[in-house]
């Protein structure tokens, strides 16, 4: 599918011996290229920028943006603790996710006995998800349950 | 070429775990332990299993990295104090140190062969692996799903402790609540300021819901 | 093919491959203001160059002459670390993605494709599935509360329709029977992957759609609560960089959705051998250039969600419909 020649052809023996001689790591070779070409590229926009945009620094300019008001409080102090969770979840969801890749793979060789196995995993998996929903893990409107309550940005404030 | 990418890579990877102890910070900490990763997923490429290699970067280094780069920043984690070294630590850790390295230096030299562990030229395919997963080691398989339900409810047992709320495993900011003092504001005024946000849709609020975390207040 | 040759002809791909990338980038973004203009009933950019061909340099200069600015208490390193990290993620992904089919010049086999791995889709959605560190370090390390708030919902909102996607992802995976996005591209001769999993191909396109933090779904920088979101404190370079790397991501996804869904380079064939060899190059960039095309259209006609809504649609309705998706896919398959 979708071969075609420019130049001189060669016989199907001779293509055969070219395509199969980039080895196995040969292949990857490429994907390093890529990459240091982007790595190079990356710090190359930042040094341009550096040598040749204009520096004019003062505190105000160099003070967070904060709509016009003075920062207060430390910024990187605290979240709610459903991104934690969000995260741990995923985490469980995506090693299922994996499970998921030789499964589909294999999947026209294993037929029934491939799908049984697969519903049986995917039903437990599924209980502890029906866990996490009736919890509310998900829910991210849920009022709160403990009021009062501070939203972290106010809480911080005069904190330092 | 196969040694020597292994011996760069190697040595990327025992760099970047040498680093990991040594960083006094805990982010950079993290971000070495991805440069691991990273590493021992090019040295897993090298041995033919393409799928291992790229499954250790989308697992570990896309997931359960981002869930400590997470933490971090939960726990807005700066160079922890350090602890007085205590004499019997060091009276009773180093001897167990040198034993273990020992043991395992032993261990080495034992299993010792002069014929290397290397790419075989035999690719792990894919459908190689979904053939084992699926037919020799099912249980295993299996069960694994079990653990992953243990995992599940004992993760949101754990982080979203109903009452009293506390911060998760109790750990977070007992030293930073404490601070607060009487100098912050109000319940009445930090409600006042939550309406708004909620009266727009709610989006400023959900973000700022703290209702379990670490990121509550008790007004005292 | 001796290995001397074989890097030469990979550094002229690649390098081939970035220069194509840096200019569509360029004037995808372009497209994107013309387009979103016309929606709003405005003209957008048209001074530079006949009919504002020449935006997209003069807005690079623009980039590079602006001042580069660090806040004060932002990680030095960090700061900077978070755009590279994010253009190389985005620049490195499409490495293993085919565009067309393979020719003979002068002898050599030649891909339209920068390499051809085993498990070239895992490959995309590993390095992509880091991309999240780009967002998360950038708004930690600028100490701006809008940088931080926004890329905590970055980093959430992302986890959660990766999920979504790579779930989406399986039902094809299934009917090609391979990670090879070459193979799955020749198992769509048929027919496109899009008829059969059409569910599947609705959650990749919304899921992609989160991934790449677009409207709808463009929590991480909603303008109107966050500033700019994870990048507010980045100008410049570094700011370009960031927009560089959105595009590239949403080029990446739709050149997935292309491979997976819609059959890649396949498309009618005519012509003299010369055009054969095009023509499926051709196909493939229609293909994409919908998609982009869809971004855009998208971008003008949807409101952003709201955040708790954007959460329960991921985790409470896509997921489960691909799961849902998955059985339903292997119960047809197995008594097929």
């Amino acid at each position: 599918m979708g071969e075609y020649t420019i130049g001189r052809g060669n016989s199907t023996r001779e293509i055969a011996a070219m395509t199969s001689t980039p080895s196995y790591m040969a292949n990857y070779l490429p994907i390093l290229i890529q990459f240091v070409l982007a790595l190079a590229l990356a710090l190359g926009l930042i040094v341009a920028s550096r040598l040749i945009g204009q520096r004019r620094p003062g505190k105000i300019k160099l003070s967070p943006y904060e709509c016009g008001m003075t920062p207060k409080g430390d910024v990187r102090s605290g979240f709610a603790v459903k991104f934690y969770l969000v995260a741990i979840v995923f985490i469980l969801f995506d090693i299922e996710a994996v499970f998921l890749l030789p499964w589909a793979v294999e999947f026209r060789r294993l037929r029934v006995l491939g799908l049984v196995e697969m519903i049986v995993y995917i039903a437990i998996v599924l209980a502890g998800f029906t866990y996490i929903w009736k919890r509310g893990v998900l829910d991210w409107n849920t009022p709160e349950r403990n009021e009062p309550t501070l939203p972290p940005s106010v809480a911080r404030t005069g904190n330092h | 070429m196969h040694p020597a990418l292994f011996f760069i890579f190697g040595a990327i990877a025992v760099a970047g775990a040498v680093n990991l102890l040594v960083q006094r910070t805990p982010i950079f900490s993290a971000l070495s332990l991805v440069a691991v990763m990273g590493a021992l997923a090019v040295l897993y490429l090298l041995l033919g299993a393409e799928f291992i290699a790229f499954v250790q970067v989308l697992v570990y280094a896309g997931a359960i990295m981002v869930l400590f780069v997470f933490v971090i920043m939960l726990l807005n984690a700066q160079q922890p104090e350090s602890s007085h070294r205590s004499r019997v630590a060091r009276l009773v850790g180093i001897p167990v140190v040198v034993l273990l390295f020992m043991e395992v230096a032993g261990v080495f030299a034992a299993t010792y062969s002069t014929t290397p562990v290397g790419f075989s030229g035999r690719i792990i395919t894919v459908q190689a692996i979904g053939d084992a997963l699926f037919h020799q080691y099912l249980l295993p398989f299996e069960v694994t799903s079990v653990l992953f339900l243990v995992g599940i409810i004992g993760a949101v047992m754990l982080a979203a402790r109903q009452e009293p709320p506390q911060p998760p495993e109790g750990r977070l900011p007992r030293a930073q609540a404490a601070g607060h003092g009487g100098s912050g504001p109000t319940p009445e005024m930090a409600a006042a300021l939550r309406q708004p946000a909620r009266a727009l849709g709610g989006v400023g609020a959900s973000d700022a819901e703290p209702h379990a975390a670490g990121t509550e207040v008790k007004p005292r | 093919m001796p290995l001397g040759i074989f890097f030469l002809i990979s550094l002229v791909k690649v390098v081939l491959t970035l220069a194509v990338l840096l200019t569509l980038v360029a004037y995808v973004q372009l497209a994107e203001r013309r387009i979103v203009a016309r929606i709003q009933r405005r003209v957008g950019p048209t001074r530079v160059g006949p009919s504002g061909f020449l935006q997209p340099a003069a807005d690079t200069f623009k980039f590079i002459l602006k001042e580069d600015i660090t806040p004060t208490e932002a990680h030095p390193f960090l700061y900077v670390l978070a755009p590279v990290i994010s253009v190389v993620l985005a620049l490195t992904a499409l490495s293993v993605v085919p565009i067309g089919g393979t020719f003979h010049l002068f002898g050599y086999p030649i891909q339209f494709q920068v390499t051809d791995i085993n498990v070239g889709l895992l490959f995309v959605l590993g390095v992509t599935s880091l991309g999240v560190y780009g967002i998360v370090l950038a708004g930690w390390s600028s100490n701006s509360k809008y940088s931080f708030l926004g890329s905590l919902r970055g980093g959430s909102q992302m986890v959660s329709y990766e999920l979504a996607l790579g779930l989406a992802l399986i039902g094809p995976i299934m009917l090609a029977g391979s990670l090879d996005l070459r193979q799955i591209v020749n198992a769509q001769n048929h027919i496109w992957y899009i008829v059969p999993e059409f569910v599947a191909f609705c959650i990749y396109l919304t899921a992609a759609f989160a991934e790449t933090n677009r409207i709808p779904f463009d929590l991480p920088e909603a303008e109107g609560e966050l500033g700019a979101g994870y990048h507010t404190e980045y100008s410049s370079m570094k700011f370009a960089m960031f927009f560089l790397a959105e595009y590239v991501n949403m080029i990446t996804v739709s050149c997935i959705a292309t491979i997976v869904f819609l059959g890649g380079w396949h498309g009618p064939m005519f012509g003299p051998a010369l055009l054969r060899v095009f023509l499926p190059v051709i196909w493939f960039a229609l293909k994409v250039a919908f998609f982009l095309f869809l971004y855009i259209w998208v971008r003008g006609t949807l409101p952003r969600f709201r955040y708790d809504q954007l959460m329960g649609f991921g985790w409470k309705f896509l997921v489960p419909l691909a799961l849902a998706n998955i059985v339903v896919t292997g119960a047809v398959l197995s008594f097929h």
